[in-house]
């Protein structure tokens, strides 16, 4: 048996044929020589032959390979039997390659976030490291330089660790001063990444010497900056430029494919972290930090590592002053957080993935129950043929196996649709997702992806066609040929299909109820104050002074007045102030300090809890959309004479004195040696972070204060002006800021522009992200549990056509029929809404992590979704029950 | 299906009509009909075999290169496929038929057991 002989068999075949015609020829010349007439004489050379089709098919056969020829021979037949149903063929293939396509794009989603390792070289050694102080209630302490150190030298599981931070610098020199985006790295973050530098060199040990300013006077440029700036000129290397008004040199360029974590925006520039040693102590936790483990150290390992160097960092580091020594941050009772780097970057979004895929696997689920609806269905009808076949002498075998292989090739056909449903997916996916899903840009219809296709598929078709098969197969003796179409079919043919109809239906049901959890949430979020107006009218822009440009304090709140005046007087201008920060800017910007409270006892060498802080100038909360509770707010002559004076939010206030009015006139400060400052307005409570956290409670100081933690005069250098215009997010305004801003000084970049409408998107997205998908598996579960509570009524009504005329010739009613299979529909849907249920309330408490303001068991919900469910079944079955009351007696009774 | 045997098989010792294809052929090349009608009359009719089993057998030894095949024309100018006996087949009929008698003169001796 060889495979050349395998392919030329048929043009053998062929020669073989003139070989025995020509045989006959011969036989009946000599016939007819021997006397014969012509006829008889071709007869008789027939007869001398035997059957030509049995030679020549003995010979087809010895060159038969022999499951692939039948596997050939099904696959032909399965097409021709599919463009014969051409209704049949589109729904079943349009089903599958939804169903498989949705699959495939969403686990392409979940292989580029969760699955794929991080884009550097053995990225499972990469570790992130957090601490969370229990003592301060705080569940995230980041690091401090001195712990950096203390972990460096005194590690024994780390091959390198390092601290790095972001931010932005000014970068002027050549055409407009600019605000890049800045990675501030230890020179030992790149080496633990293992990544290289396309031009140049990266940074080392000796680099790391303190500036003039906050960094090493050397950069890295990453390539997207290289080329924008520098047009990809490679003489870049060694090109002085001004950072913040200190000269850098440009040392090296990272290659294209560089990313650093999942930051963004990106990076632009990489600066170098230069300590002072000495002049460091315990404090200044503002800094993350990641390490590469040495080969086979564990994360378990890193913790205990960290946990045993704590007291040696702490009895190491000077403790700095105003704080209760030592012993205040044993108190704090540090521990260390050593997860996988992935999951850092990764985040909250596993949950949210996961159940994704679930829903969408469910969806799959009950496409192959419909499908599989649709093969029984079919087989059954084709049983008269299969009957008559097996009659003839085909093999039980034969027909499950061609079953089975038509179930592969609607399947196959449904999969490879399903890849091109699932690539534009993707990209519909990668488009809409929120910017706060990490990793978009490791998200592709990749070979991974492809395999789960081809997995899915395979699946699908085993799920789907194995059941037709099996019942077939269990058909025990004989069919009977003559069986009439229309006669009544087993009772356990029926039952599968109702069995299958209810499976659908329960998962329809979970999907739906998943979808409504999703929709309750969106609406309570809705519903949430935000505390701020998240208007598109609302316009923020950062401004950053350094103290370079201005080393003053007392001039620097000046020149904000002045950009502030100038920035009012712009057309179109309702208000406008400005804050050290504005909501939902993300948890860069998050301040903390304690607050004491006057005529409060605290124990000696205790710290109160720590409250949001942030500096606001007068007329913020005016511009944000926070009202004023109680008092007044900050005036400029509270901030020009130095008046001490605090706003607090509503629950602070609570805290403080039981109710907003009565905490107006106590006094509060954030350390002990601070003079007390006033408490002279309250305002309403602002959700800062995001709208399904609790409101923090909130300081909110005047822009510039005195003697405040130890400076004689505390200026805000950062900040966001806040303008409500309607020319919010315009050109014309934004030019208007800008000159505003640059006429003062000309050298001050204006960045991060933002509405907060933006902002407040940005905190839905991923709300909204899951809700639209979960809404898009729940449409599509309904809808083919519809059509599954469809085709089954459709059928059995077309099945007792024959009885329903009978009926209707003795007089049954035609509403009493329809009434008649509209309740069967209904029951199948009770039994499946009532498994259904079962199973949703057992997999709410999952989706918990995405809920907001609605429990796992929301009752509403579940009835609602019941309802429609109920409704949809009910017209599914009335349409073909309407066709039942239709029949006409005569005509059904007479047929056949 | 693979293994089934031809009738012209069943009705003659296993293996035997390819050694009477190959002796027919040694007279020089023959076509199909002239094979047949070659070996029913060369064995006086005792082996009547349906022409049309001829042809697997011919298929299988030309597939394992003990004859070749050409298309010519035949004495009463038909269009013929004619088969020949290369080398190798020439080489298995005679080690064949050494082996065939062998067994012939064993079973021989079975049956008849020697009186002289």
């Amino acid at each position: 048996m060889s495979w050349r002989r395998f392919f030329r068999r048929v043009s053998w075949d062929r020669d073989r044929a003139d070989e025995l015609r020509s045989y006959v020829e011969i036989e009946t010349d000599e016939n007819i020589a021997r006397g014969l007439a012509p006829e008889a004489a071709r007869r008789a050379a027939h007869l001398k032959l035997g059957s030509t089709t049995r030679i020549r098919e003995e010979i087809y056969r010895m060159n038969t390979i022999h499951p692939l020829d039948t596997l050939a021979r099904d696959v032909r037949l399965a097409l021709r039997g599919m463009r014969r149903r051409p209704g049949f063929t589109l729904a079943v293939v349009l089903t599958l390659s939804l169903g498989i396509g949705a699959n495939t794009a969403i686990f392409g989603v979940v292989d580029g976030v969760l699955l794929k390792p991080l884009p550097y070289p053995n990225a499972g050694e990469l570790v992130s490291i957090k601490h969370v102080a229990p003592g301060l209630n705080l569940n995230e302490l980041r690091m401090s330089p001195t712990q950096y150190f203390t972990y460096r030298d005194e590690g024994r599981v780390f091959q390198h660790i390092g601290l790095y931070g972001d931010g932005g610098t000014t970068i002027t020199g050549n055409g407009e001063p600019e605000q890049a985006r800045l990675l501030a790295v230890t020179a030992d973050i790149l080496p633990a990444l293992g990544v290289q530098p396309q031009l140049g060199r990266l940074f080392t040990e000796a680099d790391a010497r303190p500036g003039k300013g906050r960094f090493a006077p050397v950069v890295i440029l990453t390539h997207a900056y290289w080329q924008r700036r520098f047009g990809g000129d490679r003489s870049v290397i060694g090109t002085r430029l001004v950072a913040d008004s200190d000269p850098v040199d440009v040392i090296g360029v990272m290659p294209e494919t560089f990313r650093f974590l999942d930051m963004v925006p990106a990076p632009e520039v990489i600066a170098l972290i230069g300590f002072n040693r000495s002049g460091l102590g315990i404090g200044g936790f503002n800094f993350s930090s990641l390490a590469r483990l040495k080969p086979g150290g564990t994360v378990a390992d890193a913790n205990a590592d960290i946990a045993r160097m704590l007291p040696i960092w702490l009895n190491a580091w000077p403790t700095p002053p105003n704080t209760a020594g030592r012993q205040q941050y044993e108190k704090w009772r540090i521990t260390p957080v050593v997860q996988p780097l992935k999951d850092e970057v990764v985040g909250g979004v596993g949950d949210m993935l996961w159940i994704l895929m679930a829903t969408i696997a469910m969806v799959l689920l009950i496409a192959c129950a419909n499908v599989a609806n649709l093969m029984l269905v079919r087989s059954e009808s084709r049983r008269q043929e299969f009957a008559v076949r097996v009659a003839l002498g085909a093999r039980r075998d034969d027909i499950v196996r061609e079953v089975l292989v038509e179930s592969l090739v609607l399947s196959l056909i449904g999969g490879g649709l399903g890849v091109a449903v699932a690539s534009g997916g993707l990209r519909v996916v990668v488009a809409t997702a929120p910017t706060t899903l990490p990793r978009l840009a490791d998200i592709s219809l990749d070979p991974r992806v492809v395999v789960f296709a081809i997995a899915a598929t395979l699946c699908s078709s085993v799920l789907f066609g194995t059941l037709p098969a099996l019942k077939l197969a269990a058909q025990r003796g004989v069919p009977s040929v003559g069986t009439a179409r229309g006669a009544s079919t087993s009772r356990e043919r029926q039952r599968t299909r109702h069995a299958l109809v209810v499976v659908q239906v329960a998962l329809a049901l979970v999907l739906l109820v998943a979808s409504g959890l999703m929709i309750r949430t969106f609406v309570a979020l809705l519903r949430v104050e935000p505390g701020f107006a998240p208007d598109a009218d609302v316009q923020t822009a950062r401004v950053w002074v350094t103290p370079q440009q201005v080393p003053q304090p007392e001039r620097v709140t000046r020149l904000q007045h002045e950009i502030l005046d100038k920035v009012a007087a712009l057309p179109g201008v309702k208000a406008a102030a400005f804050a050290s920060a504005v909501p939902m800017e993300g948890p860069l910007r998050v301040a903390l300090t304690p607050i004491f409270v006057e005529g409060k006892e605290y124990a000696p060498g205790t710290t109160p809890p720590l409250r949001r802080m942030k500096m606001v100038s007068p007329g913020y909360f005016g511009a944000i959309g926070t009202r004023l509770v109680a008092g007044r707010d900050i005036t400029w002559n509270d901030i020009d004479g130095r008046t001490k004076v605090a706003i607090v939010s509503e629950n602070l206030a609570r805290e403080i004195s039981g109710s907003p009015a009565a905490a107006l006139g106590r006094h509060i400060r954030p350390t002990r040696a601070d003079p007390w400052r006033e408490i002279v307005g309250i305002v309403e409570n602002v959700h800062e972070d995001a709208l399904y956290q609790a409101a923090p409670t909130f300081v909110y100081w005047p822009v510039m204060m005195d003697n405040y933690n130890g400076f004689p005069l505390l200026e805000t250098r950062a900040i966001n002006l806040v303008i409500r215009s309607d020319f919010a997010g315009r050109e014309n305004l934004l030019s208007g800021v800008r000159n505003a801003v640059w006429s003062i000084n000309a050298t001050m970049p204006v960045f991060l522009v933002r509405t907060m409408r933006d902002l407040y998107g940005q905190s839905m997205a991923r709300t909204s992200f899951a809700l639209i998908m979960l809404a898009i598996a729940g449409v599509m579960a309904l809808a083919l549990g519809v059509i599954g509570i469809y085709g089954v009524i459709a059928y059995v009504v077309t099945q007792r056509s024959r009885e329903i005329g009978i009926r209707l010739a003795l007089g049954a009613e035609p509403t009493q029929l329809k009434r008649m299979f509209v309740r069967q529909g209904l029951a199948l849907t009770t039994v499946g809404a009532g498994v259904g249920l079962a199973t949703a309330v057992a997999l709410a408490r999952w989706m918990s992590s995405l809920l907001f303001g609605v429990e796992p068991l929301d009752p509403p919900t579940y009835a609602a979704v019941v309802g429609v469910l109920a409704m949809a079944a009910a017209c599914a079955s009335y349409v073909p029950a309407r066709r039942a009351a239709a029949v006409d007696p005569v005509q059904t009774l007479t047929a056949e | 299906m693979p293994g089934r045997e031809s009738p012209l098989q069943s009705e003659t010792p296993q293996g035997t009509l390819d050694m009477l294809v190959l002796r027919v052929l040694v007279m020089g090349p023959a076509h199909g009909h002239t094979i047949a009608h070659a070996i029913e009359r060369g064995s006086e009719d005792v082996l009547q075999i349906e022409h049309g089993s001829l042809y697997p057998a011919l298929h299988r030894l030309e597939d394992r290169g003990w004859v070749a095949s050409f298309w010519g024309t035949s004495d009463n100018n038909r269009r013929a496929k004619y088969y020949r006996l290369t080398p190798a087949g020439r080489r298995q009929l005679a080690a064949q038929t050494t082996r065939w008698e062998e067994i012939v003169r064993a079973i021989g001796r079975i049956l008849k057991p020697s009186t002289e």
